[in-house]
């Protein structure tokens, strides 16, 4: 048997403290935040070049013969039973019992020839592996699904090119499109970001940079506020803006309804990110003579700057794809709008609810269509985060 | 719990930062108001909506007094409003939301952080993310088209094999010559199912998260010590993590309660306690204001937004205490969620 690296070794000399704040290993970096994660921007140091990885699980062939042994007699069996015998049908059935055949065989076999140790071990495996299994199938069908329920829409150019105000519930594909929902997406969205992006910012400045007694109220404020449901952040914006200062439904309502929504987001992954930028260089800089302002403008920003874009686009996808904040507040339209203004604006998310809503299939078709639209644009702006935050990592160096 | 002097590392006083004085210029002050106003700005926000939710609320409160705790129905006209019905409907929803993600999002945290291949892990991660991502319509359309049809077979199974049970009973001939699907559609378990598809890549996230952290001197010492993978798991990672267990699915918790649109989408509203999960018919408090802020008006108003403010109170405790046992915990100190 190899020894262990000294690195590794759990009685290897370490400094005080290491029990636990030892290094995680560098996959750890994207901390979420409520779910979202933002970058791993040049803040972390160096991880030491990580000591090659023994194998801990040794599969041998009896290994293998076991598994594809067991896979195959819970089919037999399945089929047998479940098929021949059992006055029981569907394909969603026969899975399940089949997984439960072959792990009941997997299983029993480990247990005789390795003992109940080994057994409790494979069980969870496969147990781990199945669920894990599940999750992918369900995303790949989530995905998959929209995307391809939403080809017959979008394999029409003009469901780019034009707006649904002449196309009637009975009109087919080739006449009427979305373009009214994706200007409305765009225009809210952007004029949530013009909002959402110099306040979340300004205040994450403020919560690390500047401080003070009221810092702590402000941080567990908008802490707190993270929790608010999106609903509620609608219902907020109706009351105030529509009720109480007798303003239309409009695309403006909306952004500020998802503004509402987006700040506490932004600003506490912000903060996040600016309280990763190492202390050495704040202090370096200001030891150089710059004033605090410079410092913050030309070292912790550009510093920051791969995180904060994670964090400013995650949180641009969450806003995005919410549709309960701009069902109370944007109304519903057949028009293209362009002014944010006045008149009501339809968005995506609204246009494939009340699409959805239909019993018309062409509607159904329109409202996968939007969908589909919107996924692709929510994975766009993740996959540019993932790309902004590898960048940010290599660049720094 | 362990002592709190082994969870802090003592720092030696010569490493703590000196205190910088220096006499502000005029760009640095008025950098430093500049950033103190967008502080009051954005406190003024966020905190201006539970201070306007309180006072809106308010009046409703005085009228109904505890009635509006305990009355099902919600019919402004007749007067009677209550939250009985959807604060149950709400509290049934996000509980099969987190039954059914919370051992999913552990076991998937687990595959990831311990079985996945090494090679694989990075992509899994951001799987898991993207997950997050996805629009909740886009959630709700697969559940109302995709995954309704196939599901009230299984609620069929369930309730007959388990329908001595009151929860899982049916109000329906099972021996029907036509297999009733419209009574098993639209139920609290199918909401349920979709918002846990929801949730459970927050609490994954957060979970895998902090079994990342765990220390591998401690996983060594027990490999050491002849334990299998599954051994590793059960003495070290998740007694590790159980801050992150706790923290994560908390944080799911307060996500389900407060989702809207896949639930409209999916349940048919019904303003009663309705205790047959696998029955239709059901609501929660923001698909009962996405269905009836139209229309309302004036007190009417004031009764959603006194609803809203229980929900937001729910999902704000929830938050808090998700918040409170990461930050205990000994995994979660550095884990921000």
């Amino acid at each position: 048997m190899r020894t262990l690296p000294p690195s590794q070794s759990p009685f290897a000399p370490q400094p005080p403290g290491s029990g636990t704040t030892h290094l995680p290993p560098p996959s750890t970096s994207n901390t979420p935040v409520n779910g979202v994660p933002v970058g791993d921007g040049p803040l972390e140091p160096e991880a030491p070049p990580e000591p090659e990885r023994r194998k801990l699980r040794v599969v041998d062939v009896e290994d293998r013969a076991c598994l594809i042994g067991s896979l195959l007699a819970g089919l037999s069996l399945t089929w047998v039973l479940y098929s021949r015998i059992l006055p029981t049908e569907g394909t969603l059935g026969f899975i399940v019992c089949w997984w439960l055949f072959f792990t009941a065989f997997y299983t029993l076999i480990t247990g005789l020839r390795r003992g109940r140790v080994v057994l409790a071990d494979r069980f969870a495996v496969i147990l781990a592996h199945s669920i894990a299994g599940l999750v992918g199938i369900a995303l790949v069908s989530v995905i998959g699904y929209t995307l391809i329920r939403g080809i017959p829409a979008l394999s029409h150019w003009n469901f780019f090119s034009s707006d649904l105000r002449t196309a009637g519930p009975l009109e087919p594909l080739t006449a009427g499109g979305a373009l009214h929902a994706l200007a409305g997406t765009m225009i809210q969205i952007g004029m949530a970001i013009a909002v959402t992006l110099p306040l979340g910012i300004l205040c994450a400045v403020y919560l690390t940079e500047v401080g003070g007694r009221a810092s702590k109220l402000v941080r567990s404020v908008v802490e707190a506020m993270t929790a608010l449901p999106s609903i509620v952040a609608g219902l907020f914006a109706y009351v105030v803006l529509l009720i109480g200062f007798g303003m239309r439904l409009s695309g403006f309502v909306a952004a500020m309804a998802i503004s509402v929504m987006m700040l506490p987001i932004i600003a506490r992954s912000s903060e996040v990110v600016l309280r990763l930028v190492p202390n050495g260089l704040r202090e370096a800089s200001l030891a150089l003579g710059a004033t605090q302002w410079r410092t913050v403008w030309s070292v912790v920003l550009p510093t920051a700057r791969p995180g904060l874009a994670t964090a400013l686009v995650l949180g641009t996808a969450r806003g995005i794809g919410e549709t309960s904040p701009v069902l109370l507040t944007a109304g519903y339209t057949t028009y293209l709008n362009l002014n944010p203004f006045s008149g009501p604006m339809t968005s995506l998310p609204l246009f494939t609810f009340k699409m959805s809503q239909s019993p018309e299939d062409n509607y159904i078709s329109r409202a996968f269509g939007a969908a589909a639209l919107l996924l692709v644009l929510v994975l766009l702006l993740f996959a540019f985060s993932r790309w902004m935050a590898g960048r940010g990592r290599s660049g720094a160096r | 719990m362990q002592d709190p002097a082994v969870t802090e590392p003592v720092v030696p006083e010569t490493l703590v930062p000196r205190r910088l004085r220096a006499s502000l210029t005029l760009s640095d002050r008025i950098f430093r108001w500049v950033a103190r106003g967008g502080g009051a700005l954005v406190l003024l926000i966020t905190g201006g909506i539970g201070v306007f939710l309180a006072y809106q609320a308010k009046p409703t409160l005085d009228a109904y007094g505890w009635k509006f705790f305990t009355e099902q129905s919600w019919n402004p006209e007749a007067n009677q409003i209550g939250v009985a019905a959807v604060l149950f409907g709400t509290i049934v929803i996000a509980t099969i939301a987190i039954a059914i993600s919370f051992p999913v999002a552990l076991a998937t945290a687990l595959f990831i952080s311990e079985w996945a291949p090494r090679g694989l892990k990075k992509s899994l991660v951001a799987l898991v993310d993207l997950m997050v991502a996805v629009p909740s319509i886009v959630y709700g359309l697969w559940g109302f088209f995709l995954l309704q049809p196939q599901i009230i077979h299984l609620s069929r199974w369930i309730t007959d094999w388990f329908g001595w049970i009151p929860v899982f009973k049916v109000d329906t001939d099972p021996d029907a010559a036509i297999f009733d699907g419209a009574t098993y559609a639209s139920s609290a378990f199918i909401a349920g199912i979709v918002v846990a598809m929801m949730v459970m890549p927050i609490a994954c996230a957060v979970m895998r998260e902090v079994f990342d952290q765990t220390p591998p001197g401690e996983r060594e010492a027990a490999l050491a010590l002849g334990s299998t993978s599954w051994g590793v798991v059960r003495a070290v990672v998740l007694p590790f993590g159980r801050g992150g267990i706790i923290g994560g699915t908390m944080l799911g918790l307060g996500r389900a309660l407060g989702e809207t649109i896949a639930v409209v989408m999916i349940v048919s509203p019904l303003f009663e306690i309705n205790w047959h999960v696998l029955q239709s018919g059901s609501i929660t408090i923001s698909s009962m204001i996405a269905l009836r802020y139209g229309e309302a008006s004036g007190s009417q108003l004031n009764a959603l937004m006194a609803a809203g403010l229980v929900l937001f109170i729910i999902t704000l405790i929830v938050n808090l205490i998700a918040g409170f046992v990461v930050s205990r915990s000994r995994s979660g100190a550095g884990t921000e969620i």
